[in-house]
């Protein structure tokens, strides 16, 4: 017990879980970049057009974002690090265990899911809303941003799931990560490396910190959701 | 439309924040002299590294990055160019590793030894044997009856060559696909000890990583050790400079130099879990390295201490 209070300990759990959010907080905000935005353009249906051309384009993107959005972890992360080694194409980058190579590989993991999830909440209101704003005499681009408008929630939503499952995320950072002490170690794959060497005191306390921080997540979306109705 | 969100705005900047952040990073750590080291799980899991590796950098300004995987995934690593030096513990293997020119200068550093474990009710009956293919044998023989189980690391460590190495002087392959008491784990030492433990099998386990996980493991103990064939010598080979001259060389060579100087082997031999000695240094005792598989000790020690 009196390990439990050492300095160090505690400093190596800080470092452990700031890195979970770097890495995790990272890949999802430069995630809803990319996602939020096609995710909103796909959601709108622009592409489906008379053009029968338009169609397929837009059938198959979003069969892409669809199949994309489970994409396994593991198969991410084997990716990421074949294109990351040494004799990978990116291999001069140095880029292979090092913290920006997790984000890397969490950045592929959490777009199609955000993609996903934002097209789908546009998507659900997309008619009505659109209906509704041109009956009433909105032009085209106005009727657009009401229904972006609407769809917020959904996209806070994409947003928040995508953290979760970025952060809750082991076997990818595993592999391109390296699971350095200091360096790459996170939440998860620190409870690895804590169940390996038989510490399961140390490795249920990581998990209680990655469930607190899932929770407290949740709790800010459903406060915000509850708001917003209200908005 | 409207004028762009304030969201919009306020996350665009914290993207070009956080990418600038980032990137920064990555221009600090390529600047800092870092070392990655592809080394065994049986290094790593008994704390020696953990225990040696701050003394080094503390004077040697090298920041040392230790991949902990087992011996054969490290020299992979060290293969593709992703590491800079290995510490790793299969001589065939290392052998291999030399002859494709990946790996230079291998030098040994220390040992240990392996010892079977098993069940204490022992239904193989291999406590007390001194020769380790027998005791195989006779696990063998009871696993086939469905009286004993064999969990193997299974992941091409130095432990599991070994292992391997045993079975084929029996001229068996045994694989969990046609024999059902060998049981391919393909996991960490730490892992295969606690599996052993929880299904009474039998495994092999380096010494140092027993000593470290053993007193939770209520229903095991060591039932063979000193056989000659159970020595478990490990050497630091660096990586071809010429291969991969974009590898941190040099830090590699002064982290090399370290392990094999009077300084860190003595921090080697003093290195204990409750109170036994997990690692006895090598590096320095020509005549044991001579027998423990390094016949070159003499003029790769000679080398290493000529370089600065």
């Amino acid at each position: 017990m009196k390990m439990m209070i050492e300095d160090s300990f505690l400093e190596e759990i800080l470092n452990i879980t700031l890195l979970s959010l770097k890495v995790s907080g990272s890949a999802v905000l430069i995630g809803s970049l990319i996602g939020v935005p096609i995710g909103m353009i796909l959601g709108l249906g622009r592409f489906r057009g008379k053009q029968s051309f338009m169609r397929f384009i837009d059938v198959t993107l979003r069969s892409f974002v669809n199949t994309f959005m489970g994409l396994p972890p593991v198969v991410v992360g084997l990716v990421v690090y074949l294109l990351l080694t040494s004799l990978g194409p990116f291999g001069p980058l140095r880029l292979l265990y090092t913290p920006t190579a997790m984000i890397i590989t969490q950045l592929m993991m959490v777009v199609p899911i955000i993609t996903g999830v934002t097209m789908s909440a546009v998507g659900s209101v997309e008619k009505a809303i659109r209906e509704k704003a041109l009956s009433l005499g909105a032009t085209d681009g106005q009727a657009a941003w009401m229904v972006l408008r609407e769809a917020r929630m959904g996209v806070l939503t994409a947003i928040t799931v995508a953290f979760g499952a970025a952060v809750s995320e082991v076997g990818g950072i595993m592999i391109t990560g390296g699971n350095i002490r200091w360096v790459t170690r996170t939440l998860t794959t620190a409870v690895v490396v804590e169940v390996e060497l038989g510490n399961f005191a140390l490795a249920i306390s990581l998990g209680v910190i990655l469930l607190s921080m899932a929770f407290a997540i949740n709790l800010a979306l459903t406060i915000i959701q509850l708001k917003g109705a209200r908005w | 439309m409207k004028k762009p969100s304030k969201i919009l705005i306020v996350v665009v900047t914290l993207v070009v924040v956080v990418v600038n952040v980032l990137a920064y990073e990555q221009y600090v750590n390529s600047r800092k002299s870092v070392v990655v080291l592809a080394t065994t799980t049986s290094t790593y899991d008994s704390g020696l590294l953990d225990y040696l590796m701050p003394k080094f950098e503390s004077k040697s300004n090298v920041e040392v990055h230790i991949i902990s995987v087992g011996t054969g995934q490290a020299m992979e690593t060290a293969k593709r160019g992703d590491a800079d030096l290995v510490l790793v513990h299969s001589k065939k293997l290392e052998l291999e590793f030399i002859n494709s020119t990946y790996g230079i200068h291998r030098v040994g550093v220390m040992y240990n030894d392996f010892v079977i474990i098993g069940p204490t009710s022992d239904p193989a009956a291999i406590n007390g044997l001194s020769n380790a293919t027998r005791a195989f044998k006779r696990i063998a023989n009871k696993g086939a009856e469905d009286n004993a189980i064999f969990v193997s690391r299974a992941d091409k460590s130095g432990t599991n060559m070994l292992e391997l190495s045993i079975w084929s002087k029996l001229e068996m392959t045994p694989s969990n696909k046609t024999q059902a008491w060998y049981l391919e784990a393909g996991a960490g030492m730490g892992t295969v000890l606690r599996m052993a433990n929880e299904k009474e099998a039998y495994t092999l386990t380096d010494r140092a990583t027993w000593i470290s996980f053993r007193s939770p493991l209520s229903n095991m103990a060591v039932l063979v050790q000193g056989d000659q064939i159970l020595l478990n010598p490990y050497a630091v080979i660096l990586v071809n400079p010429e291969k991969y001259p974009q590898r941190n060389y040099k830090g590699a060579l002064a982290l090399a130099r370290f392990m094999i100087s009077e300084e860190g082997q003595n921090l080697i031999a003093s290195f204990t879990r409750e109170e036994e000695i997990l690692f006895t240094p090598i590096a320095r005792n020509l005549e044991l390295a001579k027998k423990l598989g390094f016949p070159d000790q003499e003029s790769e020690l000679a080398w290493y201490d000529a370089q600065s």
